[in-house]
């Protein structure tokens, strides 16, 4: 590996993703934000639902907004250099193996997803006037969110090196969309009890294991999955969207 | 410099490359002259590391393409056929962060980005994005671009295509510039004028196949007469054909496909009387005839029967 090359490519996408700032903070933001302040803040205090939910909520909007930014960032980039711009083909020709630019991308949208989720943590904090966060467990709070993290951004490689330019609509309606509501991100696992096969089912949505991991990192005294299970899977996630993706960026980077 | 054996492309069932043997000298300007889908391309794409050969293997310097791609990379600038600049970015940082891909020190990007967008007259433009660049000036920053690490191999897949005829002289100067500084260059052209006048040597490639080599002069005088006179008659007959072959100074006459006479001479203008005399003696009608001088074209036609604009 050349360390340069590498930080330059990654010094490159902080300079863009600096310069996009405000738009790619809407974009990936505002939708958790409305949907904090609806649940986290008027159903609460409407009465609808009761306070306690806002601890349940919050590790879920945590996790989306992680996933969404970590994916976005590396997807739609990836999708526009490979199959349209061919921007990214200057970055293939420096002086550095191919698979670090994949390992570079992932890294760049690791730390996206990072920043997306200490954003969003205040925030969401502030709109539903404040939460009890009295037990949350800050080890394993880091490695949940180191390893979503790198979920969001490997999952973000393999989609951008698998899905064409025509098909990123039905990428974010057959993926993203279902991914979001079976992703126990507004509810814990545990709550799906009377629907069996839908339990057992979400199980293989990996936004599952990020909310529940974030559950119970922050909110322990809430149910949620056990500990090992969840890093075990986000392990798992991790290292097979990452192995799919650099298999399909090979593909892509390589006739 | 470059040096290609036996190698072979086949994309499904299309063979791109079909056993390419190539060898360019240190500080040469080589040529790769041919029509759209010859294999010009994918030979580029070979020696910069971006295709797999199939079979065979290639060389920039003493490295192997496919085994020691880091240290080729090193080495070339490569200008692609389609401009395929940092949309991102703008037209200064687009150099300056090619040169940090180059572990280029901050302050020698900085130079060599502000002396290439003079050379190539886009210092006014050096804080735009490029999405608003026009197709000359997307080709002259991406020629920058490629030079900016200062490679000892340049290729320029079709430099020229879509320019307009000043900016395609510039680009001609900035060639023979880099070259005079002993940098080996590989272009790639179906512009025969182009090839002419800018290259050392050149190789005439058609389906993946090297067909003809050597400097334009050669290759010129490699055909049979040089001058091809090309006729269309009402009808063809082996006595036709046969008078023709003994008019003086010519070398060789062949029925094409589409149904014309090409014939292969030493003299052409000349010729045309001699020509008509023996269409009419052989009881056909002239329909049309054409005077070809020396040119590449010709010897293309010679070796493939078609045009290279075909």
């Amino acid at each position: 590996m050349n360390l340069k090359t590498f930080l330059a490519m990654l010094a490159r996408d902080a300079h863009v993703a600096r310069r996009n700032f405000v738009q790619l903070a809407f974009q990936t933001l505002l939708q958790p934000m409305m949907f904090t302040f609806i649940f986290g803040r008027v159903m609460t205090e409407s009465g609808l639902m009761p306070p306690q939910y806002k601890s349940l909520l919050l590790p879920g909007i945590i996790a989306l907004s992680m996933i969404m930014t970590g994916t976005w960032a590396v997807t739609m980039p990836l999708i526009a250099e490979f199959q349209f711009t061919k921007e990214i083909e200057d970055r293939l020709l420096a002086p550095m193996n191919l698979e670090w630019l994949a390992v570079e991308k992932v890294v760049s949208g690791m730390i996206q997803a990072l920043i997306s989720g200490l954003v969003v943590i205040p925030m969401a904090w502030l709109v539903m006037g404040g939460v009890s966060l009295g037990d949350a467990h800050i080890g394993l709070f880091i490695a949940i969110a180191l390893l979503v993290a790198a979920l969001s951004a490997s999952l973000g490689l393999a989609l951008g090196c698998s899905v064409g330019q025509q098909q990123v609509g039905l990428m974010f309606s057959m993926v993203m969309a279902p991914m979001i509501f079976f992703g126990c991100t507004y509810y814990p696992w545990a709550a799906l009890a009377k629907f069996p096969i839908m339990k057992r089912i979400v199980l293989i949505n990996p936004l599952v294991y990020a909310s529940e991991g974030f559950r119970s990192a922050l909110a322990p005294n809430t149910p949620h999955l056990p500990k090992l299970a969840i890093l075990g899977a986000l392990v798992g996630f991790d290292l097979a969207f990452f192995v799919l993706g650099l298999r399909q960026f090979k593909k892509k980077a390589i006739s | 410099m470059i040096r290609t054996e036996h190698v072979r492309k086949v994309f499904g069932a299309v063979v791109a490359l079909d056993d390419l043997n190539l060898e360019v000298r240190p500080g040469e300007i080589f040529g790769l002259l041919g029509p759209n889908g010859a294999g010009k391309s994918t030979t580029v794409g070979v020696l910069t590391t971006r295709v797999k050969p199939t079979e065979g293997r290639a060389w920039i310097g003493e490295f192997d393409v496919w085994h020691r791609g880091v240290d080729v990379k090193r080495l070339i600038g490569v200008v692609p056929q389609r401009p395929n600049l940092d949309f991102a970015l703008t037209a200064r940082e687009i150099l300056t962060f090619h040169g940090a891909y180059f572990g280029l020190p901050s302050a020698e990007r900085r130079r060599r980005a502000d002396s290439l967008l003079e050379q190539f007259k886009l210092t006014d433009r050096a804080t735009q994005r490029v999405d608003g660049f026009s197709g000359g000036m997307m080709q002259r920053l991406s020629i920058a671009r490629a030079m900016m690490h200062d490679p000892q191999v340049l290729f320029l897949d079709e430099p020229s295509a879509g320019l307009d005829p000043q900016t395609r002289l510039m680009l001609i100067e900035m060639i023979r510039a880099y070259n005079a500084r002993g940098k080996t260059i590989l272009l790639t052209t179906h512009n025969m004028e182009e090839a002419d006048a800018l290259c050392h040597r050149l190789a005439i490639v058609d389906h993946g196949k090297v067909i003809a080599l050597g400097t334009p002069q050669e290759l010129k005088q490699s055909i049979p007469g040089g001058f091809v006179v090309r006729v269309q008659v009402s009808e063809i007959g082996d006595g036709l054909l046969d008078a023709l072959r003994t008019l003086q100074g010519v070398s060789e006459v062949r029925e094409t496909s589409d149904g014309q006479i090409d014939i292969y001479a030493n003299h052409g203008g000349t010729l045309v009387p001699e020509v008509v005399a023996a269409v009419s003696t052989a009881g056909a009608t002239l329909r049309d005839l054409h005077i070809s001088e020396p040119s590449l074209e010709n010897l293309f036609l010679h070796h493939t029967g078609r045009s290279l604009r075909e």
